[in-house]
């Protein structure tokens, strides 16, 4: 089974994110990126699928960053196979349906059976690229799943609705998955091994096409302004734990 | 399979008054001896497993002489010496996959005493490594590793946050790339300091005695990586690379004229492994380089702390890097102090527990021995009466206080040495 | 191209989801401001009395046995041809489960911008704008469409539920057709609902929630966190980072794709407070927040809120519970 995991980098939320000079974006050279934690998701579903059913895990992710091959290692040491990098002129924060389409283009002329990526990520701001994938490609797609089992040619996959309701779906393959989440976390990547993995490893590098563009124009960035703030308790475990039990106590919520 | 396993094989015991042996007359009796006797009783493949590695040929030399097990730290709280690693290989149990492997601190009180110098600190991490590169980790351990790659700190705290511990030590605490010149001391602050609370109150202590003393200091911030050498010793020596070589790229980006470093650990690993990675650069633990000033500190020590003190050696500081002297002659500069050493002490010190990894094999640890070492470490300071456990690493604060806690010796005070001293200068 | 709004209504096991008619007011709205209609599309199977239930202009409702249950292939099967037939000004889909399987592949295939996690939207002077929130919630981005005609995707509870419900004098014509699109050879085929485990506490039942989020640092803390509980009488909820992890049985999430709670006392522990998650609790009577990030968003839903650390806390406020 060839399954290929395409793979997106955004900036790290646990940064502080601070908005560019003209205010319609972000001020991307200050920040530090990371792989989308959904993607990483999707890598370690996809290296299930493969210790389940054998086949090969393509990882692949266009180079917003010059930094792609750290991911693209880090994919290999999880148990991908192999690992192509789509470059051209494609800045931080390049559009979802830009980074679609080339990456679309590239999985063509793979051929896979099964595409694996995130289901969102957190710069998404026009769409997710796993749909766009799908309909570049012409393939159905089922996201917001947690759990993908393949057999006889089939993907059966469990979608997640709200409250824990679940929809099971039997989809003829080749199909693209949006993973939630896989079914089991996301393994470790001793660096050690990524390490070792980097130096010997080859990545395919594909040069890309023209940027498709998000069809909509940002005019305006901002912080949201928070509606409320709580009352900040200052202090200690021993205070703050005094305030709180004082509180249940209030509300009448105390057992016995 | 083990081979020759009948040792005495009585088809071949005869007996015969005159035994020519080439050409030579030996009277007395035969026996095993004129033959070719069996020198492997044991199957040697788990041995050959370790030895074979690059660092773990020591394993090899070990002729179970037992001394080890006397001063092992974990064998007094469970059944644990590199002996009995050893003696295990020849019965069937596989270093790679026994819990074993992950029960060493690394503390070296073995190979302090090891006749045949069998290195635990060289044998641990080779066999720890190809466990991790199977990702056979337990899982705290691996929790440890990914937030360190992550983070850069093992504690999984946000990198930006590094420096806010600085905030609230009430005195300035300069960084490096706000500095923008050269420093005397660039201070490598460390990552407990930096992030947890008890650590914190350390660092806030040493950044008001530095200011104190005028002392021309900066902090790298939020450049600062943890250091990376337990996660060495607990098998993921990438990841310790990969650290080393951000930290030198950040050290490399000041000028300063030596460092010093809060954690035992660190002072290890830029001391002794950095160098290797292309570091080149004089550094000092706290409390050396606190008794360096020793002369401008002793008068400003001036409130008195009117208890018992008793003070644990830091593996990485005593038996690792020979210093015994520097906290001890701190701690008798404090007025009111009266040192009590514990029979574990010095040389002999025990271990906390910590090091090696031990940190973040907390759980692990306890289910394979009887109680944690800190635990056993707090016991041993109460028997002699001690009502402050004074430390230099910062990995102890926390271990301490909570063994303090779980075996009811709440009354027994942990401090840093740090602590203490800041706690003398007030007014 | 006219000047309608077309929103996406979507059911689940036979009730109209809150965002339905939440998108219909917000879509109803636009539409005057458009000088077009809001058409509210429901796809079912023999569903024609929810789609009455949608406060639009007028309601398509398109029958079909494979429209039984949601089928992102069926589903956006139809609403292809129906964007394609009726060349609407804006459709409204929902950054839902449902949605966000729809709204990006029809921006490709319709070859329409999209605009996704809306939370926002005006026309100003007839010219749309959208807001997204992104970045896990830290930023807002004002969009407008390059052309005229685009998709929005819009974030549960951004605009009132009730503009969007028929009231009175407000009767939409309900127009019922076939699916416009042959249905049979689909590759996605629906097999089943699976229910969530059974057997569990109900978290939505409980007057006080012990919540706990990624600050619980690994499995080996849940303990303390399942002790407080035990002394209050109830259970432990979480984020999905927990659940994600195994640490909690996937009952306990609270959230977009958990479940939505309204305690008395909502006890959120180390949860920086995602949006996915805020939507599960913002209900709740009375938030208190603890969070060792001053800035973590929770602290603008909370009511009260402290930076102490919670594994300190935990223990700490257990005690004072029992005693």
């Amino acid at each position: 089974m060839n399954i290929v995991v395409p793979i997106k980098q955004i900036p790290n939320l646990t940064d502080e994110l601070e908005i560019n000079g003209d205010g319609t974006g972000l001020d991307h050279d200050a920040l530090q990126y990371v792989l989308n934690e959904f993607d990483e998701h999707a890598i370690e579903e996809a290296v299930l699928a493969k210790e389940a059913a054998g086949g090969t895990v393509t990882v692949i992710g266009v180079d917003t960053t010059g930094e792609l091959d750290g991911a693209l290692h880090t994919a290999l040491a999880k148990g991908a196979d192999k690992a192509a990098r789509i470059t051209g002129d494609f800045p931080r924060g390049t559009d979802s349906h830009t980074q679609a389409k080339l990456l679309a283009n590239a999985i063509r002329s793979l051929s896979p059976d099964l595409v694996l990526t995130g289901v969102q990520a957190a710069d998404d701001r026009d769409g997710q690229i796993g749909p766009m994938i799908a309909a570049h490609l012409g393939l159905p797609y089922v996201g917001v799943v947690t759990g993908v089992a393949v057999k006889d040619g089939k993907a059966i996959v469990h979608k997640e609705y709200a409250g824990g309701l679940m929809g099971e779906f039997e989809v003829s393959l080749p199909m693209v998955v949006g993973v939630q989440a896989a079914h089991q976390p996301p393994r470790y990547a001793p660096v050690s091994k990524v390490r070792q993995i980097a130096k010997t490893a080859k990545i395919d590098e594909i040069a890309g096409d023209e940027a498709a563009g998000a069809g909509s124009t940002v005019r305006r960035m901002f912080k949201p302004e928070a509606a409320g703030h709580a009352e900040m308790w200052e202090g200690g475990p021993e205070e703050v734990a005094e305030k709180i039990a004082a509180l249940i106590k209030e509300k009448g919520l105390l057992k016995g | 399979m083990a081979v020759g396993l009948d040792k005495v094989r009585p088809d071949k015991v005869t007996e015969e008054k005159h035994l020519v042996v080439e050409g030579m007359d030996i009277s007395g009796h035969w026996n095993r001896m004129f033959e070719q006797r069996v020198i492997w009783d044991y199957d040697v493949d788990n041995l050959e497993k370790v030895t074979n590695l690059p660092g773990g040929e020591s394993l090899g030399w070990c002729y179970g002489c037992a001394k080890c097990t006397a001063v092992c730290p974990i064998d007094i709280v469970g059944d644990y010496s590199p002996r009995k690693i050893h003696r295990k290989t020849q019965i069937g149990v596989d270093l790679f996959t026994s819990s074993d492997l992950w029960l060493c601190t690394t503390c070296m009180n073995c190979l302090r005493v090891c006749p045949k110098e069998v290195n635990m600190i060289q044998i641990m991490p080779a066999v720890r490594e190809q466990a991790v590169l199977t990702g056979a980790v337990p899982p705290e351990l691996q929790k440890a590793f990914e937030d360190t790659a992550k983070h850069g700190n093992p504690l999984g705290q946000p990198q930006r946050k590094r420096a806010d511990w600085a905030k609230a030590a009430g005195v300035p605490v300069p960084i490096m790339k706000d500095l923008k010149r050269a420093v005397d001391i660039l201070w490598y602050v460390g990552s407990y300091p930096a992030y947890h609370p008890r650590g914190m109150d350390a660092a806030r202590a040493a950044a008001r005695i530095f200011n104190a003393l005028g002392i021309d200091f900066g902090i790298l911030g939020i450049e600062e990586k943890d250091d990376g050498d337990s996660q060495r010793l607990a098998g993921e020596k990438g990841l310790f690379e990969m650290l080393a070589e951000q930290n030198i790229a950040a050290f490399g980006k000041y000028e300063f004229n030596r460092m010093v470093v809060t954690g035992p650990h660190e002072f290890n690993a830029f001391k002794n492994e950095y160098p290797k990675y292309g570091a080149d650069f004089k550094v000092a633990h706290y409390t050396r380089f606190l008794v360096e000033h020793l002369d401008k500190l002793r008068p400003m020590l001036k409130k008195p702390i009117n208890l018992k003190v008793t003070f644990h050696d830091p593996c990485y500081l005593g038996r690792h890097n020979g210093e015994y002297e520097a906290p001890r002659e701190l701690l008798r500069a404090i007025p009111g102090i009266e040192l009590v050493e514990m029979g574990r002490c010095r040389e002999n010190g025990y271990c906390c527990g910590g090091g090696g990894g031990g940190m973040w094999l907390d759980s692990f640890t306890k289910e394979h021995t009887t109680m944690r070492l800190s635990e056993r470490r707090v016991r041993e300071a109460a028997e002699y009466g001690a009502e402050v456990l004074a430390v230099c690493c910062p990995f102890e604060v926390s271990r301490f206080e909570d063994a303090a806690k779980s075996t009811g010796n709440d009354k027994l005070i942990v401090r840093d040495i740090l602590e203490l001293l800041d706690e003398s200068m007030k007014e | 191209m006219s000047n309608d709004v077309l929103i996406l209504a979507e059911h689940l096991k036979g009730k109209v989801s809150d965002i339905s008619f939440e998108m219909t007011g917000k879509g109803r709205q636009l539409a005057v401001a458009f000088g077009g209609k809001a058409v509210a599309v429901m796809l079912g199977s023999g569903a024609a009395a929810l789609a009455a239930t949608l406060g639009a202009d007028s309601v398509l409702y398109v029958d079909d046995p494979a429209l039984a249950e949601f089928n992102p292939q069926a589903y956006g099967r139809v609403l292809a041809a129906l964007i394609n037939d009726r060349a609407p000004r804006l459709v409204m889909v929902g950054n839902t489960s449902m949605g966000m399987d729809l709204a990006a592949g029809l921006s490709v295939t319709a070859g329409l911008p999209l605009m996704a996690y809306v939370n926002g939207l005006a026309a100003e002077g007839g010219a749309l704008a959208a807001t997204s929130q992104i970045y896990g919630g830290k930023i807002q981005a004002e969009a407008v469409p390059d052309g005229e005609a685009c998709v929005v995707s819009c974030l549960a509870g951004a605009f009132p539920a009730d503009a969007g419900r028929v009231g009175a004098g407000l009767v939409p014509a309900l127009e019922q057709i076939a699916s416009p699109v042959p249905l049979a050879d689909l590759q996605i085929k629906f097999v089943r609902m699976i229910e969530p485990q059974s057997g569990d506490v109900d978290i939505t039942q409980q007057p006080i929630l012990v919540s706990i989020g990624r600050g619980i640092g690994g499995q080996e803390n849940i303990e303390l966190a399942q002790e407080l509980a035990e002394a209050l009488g109830t259970a432990v909820s979480a984020s999905r980072p927990v659940t994600d992890a195994g640490w909690l049985p996937k009952t306990r999430q609270v959230g977009k794709s958990g479940l939505t709670v309204k305690p008395k006392i909502y006890l959120a522990f180390g949860i920086s407070g995602a949006p996915e998650h805020l939507e599960g609790m913002r209900g709740a009577e009375t938030i208190i927040a603890v969070n060792t990030d001053p800035k973590a968003p929770i602290f603008d839903v909370a009511h009260y809120g402290a930076t102490c650390d919670m594994l300190d806390l935990l223990p700490a406020l257990t005690e004072k519970i029992k005693a």
